[in-house]
């Protein structure tokens, strides 16, 4: 659905230079779920204003859906949507009438139907007469997302969907871009709510003018930290790390007051023989479950190391 | 270009600008007013002026184009003349106001991505802003000239008036020149626009372009020149040349990435 490679986009010329994107490669498929992630300034925006085609690369090359951006620009804004950073509605001009507005321009042949369609789906029917400036943030953004799926595109741009969202209407949001992952529709996503790219997202790409990993989110967690298993024991746990460290499907332990956090490549494997040993020795085992680093961790972790 | 997308873009702006009172007021009223203006003089002076008298008050190459005309009507049709000028001020100013509000209205809304983000070509957007702009402008224009040409013999303008008001020199002005002015004031104001945040300041700023109308008014007023058709034909030449030069600049500068990353 989307290639790029080596895509580049500098702006300014000679010492005023700026690199925004820095040979940005990556893949996304068809129906997936797919989080950018990066700190501002990152060049998120940019890259995804390059593969909406508003703007054209510097170098490298961008694929959409097999069209090329720069060549076949006014194409692929048919056939993507964008919801961008700011809803940037009409203000004096009601719900019903922003949405027809672009549907026009999108060429949509049954603009009333979808426009009531849409305006349904997110909740704002009963408001459609209404000017969208007298809309809350929520409000305006579920309109923003109404317009960006007017045309049906089968690959969308989020641009920090929930930014600034009050918790409810981030859920109504999150709850929609769900609804729509289960369509069947690929989603490229830029936020900054690691708990929500690590809910949504089938794979995230850590970006900071380049790109710093892409994969899933569990696939970096294991990669960056292993997987870890911790056992809560009736006792100090000390004496036991020791042993637990030498048996063979163990990458490494350590005990922190009565608790042993065990690393393992196959906890759901190599958990049961784990805790037999442990049963084994005497240990009175309270409970045991896996310590999840957080994407958090991860990403503050891999933009520290690219600093 | 598609003419549908234009048509789309022109409603939008009509719907959204002339939801403002400024605007409407531009629009609705300043061609009212400066339309009646000419037509209360003409009042006044049909009434005060005694037929005779001799044309030694007016600017001697005025008396050459009265040709024959009567002294008193001569007096008539070189007042009229002064407020030709407002018939060509109105598209200048009209389009300004519009324009202004219409460019910096997106820059405040953040509405101009979304809009880029659709297959609407910038030309296509370009030309429907400049449309929607220029319209307004030129239909008042022509509007008010409408209600001034009806307004001539109701207020007292005789018939060798209202044929002067007919002649080449006025339907110039009013028919090709005024259009002419109105693309000139569209692009210089979305120019202006493209750099300011408020549509104030770009409203203001604009406005200078009116200081070369307002050079050939004095000069008229001081008899230096004459707005004769010879006059026109060159007037039309020139803002013909200016037009296609701004189009040209307008062009280079409505460049989408342009308008993205540096209309802030």
């Amino acid at each position: 659905m989307i290639h790029t490679e080596g895509l580049t986009k500098v702006f300014g010329t000679g010492d005023q230079a700026i690199t925004a994107v820095d040979r940005l490669t990556l893949d996304v498929a068809e129906g997936e779920v797919f989080g950018f992630l990066g700190p501002n300034g990152a060049g998120k925006t940019t890259t995804v204003r390059m593969l909406t085609a508003l703007i054209g690369p510097t170098a490298g090359v961008a694929r959409i859906n097999g069209l090329v951006v720069g060549k076949d620009d006014a194409a692929i804004r048919q056939q993507v949507g964008l919801l961008t950073e700011t809803p940037g509605m009409y203000d004096r001009l009601s719900a019903e009438k922003n949405l027809t507005l672009y549907a026009r321009l999108y060429g949509v042949s049954d603009v009333a139907g979808q426009v009531r369609k849409y305006l349904t789906l997110l909740g704002l029917w009963e408001r459609r007469q209404d000017e969208a400036g007298s809309f809350s943030k929520g409000m305006r953004q579920k309109l923003a997302l109404a317009r960006a799926l007017l045309h049906e595109p089968r690959l969308l741009f989020l641009d920090e969907p929930t930014s600034g969202l009050d918790p409810e209407a981030a859920k109504l949001v999150r709850d929609f871009i769900a609804e729509l992952k289960a369509d069947g529709r690929t989603i490229f996503m830029c936020t900054h709510n690691l708990d929500e790219a690590d809910r949504l997202c089938d794979r995230v790409a850590i970006f900071k003018t380049r790109l710093i990993t892409v994969d899933a989110p569990a696939n970096i967690r294991q990669r960056l930290y292993g997987r870890r298993v911790v056992v809560h024991l009736g006792q100090a746990a000390g004496d036991l790390a020791a042993g637990v460290v030498a048996l063979p499907f163990v990458k490494a332990a350590e005990a922190v007051d009565n608790k042993l956090v065990v690393t393992l490549d196959h906890p759901e494997a190599d958990n049961p023989a784990l805790v037999r040993w442990l049963v084994e020795q005497g240990a009175a085992i309270q409970f045991v479950g896996e310590l999840r680093h957080s994407l958090e961790d991860v990403y503050l972790r891999l933009i520290d190391e690219q600093q | 270009m598609n003419i549908s997308r234009i048509q789309t873009i022109v409603d939008k702006e009509w719907a959204e600008v002339f939801k403002n009172k400024l605007v409407l007021f531009t629009v609705g009223f300043l061609p009212l007013i400066l339309t009646l203006l000419p037509l209360g003089i003409l009042y006044f002076t049909s009434r005060t002026t005694p037929s005779g008298g001799d044309l030694a008050d007016l600017p001697p190459s005025f008396k050459a184009v009265c040709g024959d005309i009567e002294p008193a009507e001569c007096l008539q049709v070189y007042l009229l003349n002064q407020f030709l000028l407002l018939f060509m001020m109105m598209p200048l100013i009209i389009p300004v106001s519009i324009a202004a509000y219409s460019i910096v209205g997106e820059k405040t809304t953040r509405s101009l991505e979304p809009l880029l983000a659709t297959p609407i070509s910038t030309l296509e957007l370009l030309t429907a802003k400049g449309l929607a702009a220029a319209i307004p402008a030129i239909v008042a224009s022509w509007g008010g000239f409408a209600i001034f040409l009806v307004g001539v013999p109701l207020v007292g303008g005789s018939l060798t008036v209202l044929r002067q008001v007919l002649a080449p020199t006025w339907l110039l002005a009013v028919l090709v020149i005024g259009p002419l002015m109105a693309v000139m004031a569209v692009i210089f104001a979305i120019m202006v626009s493209s750099r300011v945040s408020d549509p104030r300041v770009a409203e203001q700023t604009s406005a200078v372009i009116i200081v070369p109308l307002l050079a050939v008014l004095f000069a008229q007023l001081a008899g230096v020149i004459v707005l004769n058709v010879s006059f026109m034909l060159i007037a039309i030449l020139v803002l013909a040349a200016v037009d296609v030069a701004l189009v040209y600049l307008g062009a280079r500068l409505f460049q989408r990435e342009v308008i993205l990353t540096r209309w802030k």
